[in-house]
């Protein structure tokens, strides 16, 4: 029972990986595809351990993907938005259909 | 441009069922139990790691190769969780606990050579 729980889960996360990517491949812009690959890469990753931890139960394996999920939620966020940053102030141009900048208003303003 | 998108599409649903219906020939240790699930799982990461590695080579900025390596990183975490069980070796999951703090690191420091600054500002 546990073995097909943790299979639901990891086949959860196999799709939004899949569909992460093809965001990556397709979207027009530097920021959508962060915006696209980034959450979606993530919690499917997240999925996968966290199946992996019911697979294996609370054995050592189990806690170290525990420990895992703790620092993927933790850490890919702040790579995200750290190369968001650095490439709108390296002057990449947005996509010429979107329609607000927030950030670059902030930045005349001060 | 309304013909590439139908190429795409079907191609793209093909590669994904015949990974799915399909046996394809095993990359790891054949006698173990859900192996044949382990097996389609991991074909699938290795698409999505295909698609990673072509935004690398066409990305027109620097920019979009920095998140392709960022998001490739990511995925091999997932890929070490996936070698861990069916085998049985519980340390492919402190390869991918180290392999996501390397990534961070990198990526970090990608992005403060993508802004222009030196690394001890």
């Amino acid at each position: 029972m546990n073995s097909v729980i943790g299979m639901v889960f990891i086949a959860i996360g196999l799709f939004f990986d899949l569909f992460g990517c093809i965001g990556l491949l397709r979207l027009p812009d530097v920021y959508n595809r962060l915006q696209a690959a980034t959450k979606c890469v993530t919690f499917g990753t997240c999925s996968i351990l966290f199946g992996t931890f019911v697979m294996l139960g609370f054995s050592a394996a189990g806690i170290k993907a525990l420990f895992c999920i703790i620092f993927l939620v933790l850490t890919a966020p702040v790579s995200a938005h750290a190369i968001s940053r650095a490439a709108h102030r390296s002057g990449i141009k947005l996509w010429k259909g979107s329609v607000v900048d927030e950030y670059e208003e902030d930045s005349d303003q001060v | 441009m309304r013909m590439t998108w139908i190429i795409g599409t079907v191609l793209l649903l093909a590669v994904v069922a015949v990974i799915i219906f399909i046996d394809l020939p095993t990359l790891f240790y054949p006698d173990l139990p859900f192996v044949g699930f382990f097996r389609h799982c991991l074909y699938i990461l290795l698409l999505s790691g295909v698609f990673c590695l072509a935004r690398i080579i066409r990305g027109p900025t620097a920019a979009d190769r920095v998140v392709a390596i960022d998001i490739l990183g990511i995925l091999i975490v997932g890929i070490c969780s996936l070698l861990g069980i069916p085998t049985g070796r519980s340390w492919y999951i402190d390869i991918g606990i180290a392999w996501a703090l390397q990534s961070f690191i990198g990526a970090l420091a990608l992005a403060k050579y993508l802004e222009g600054k030196e690394f001890d500002e």
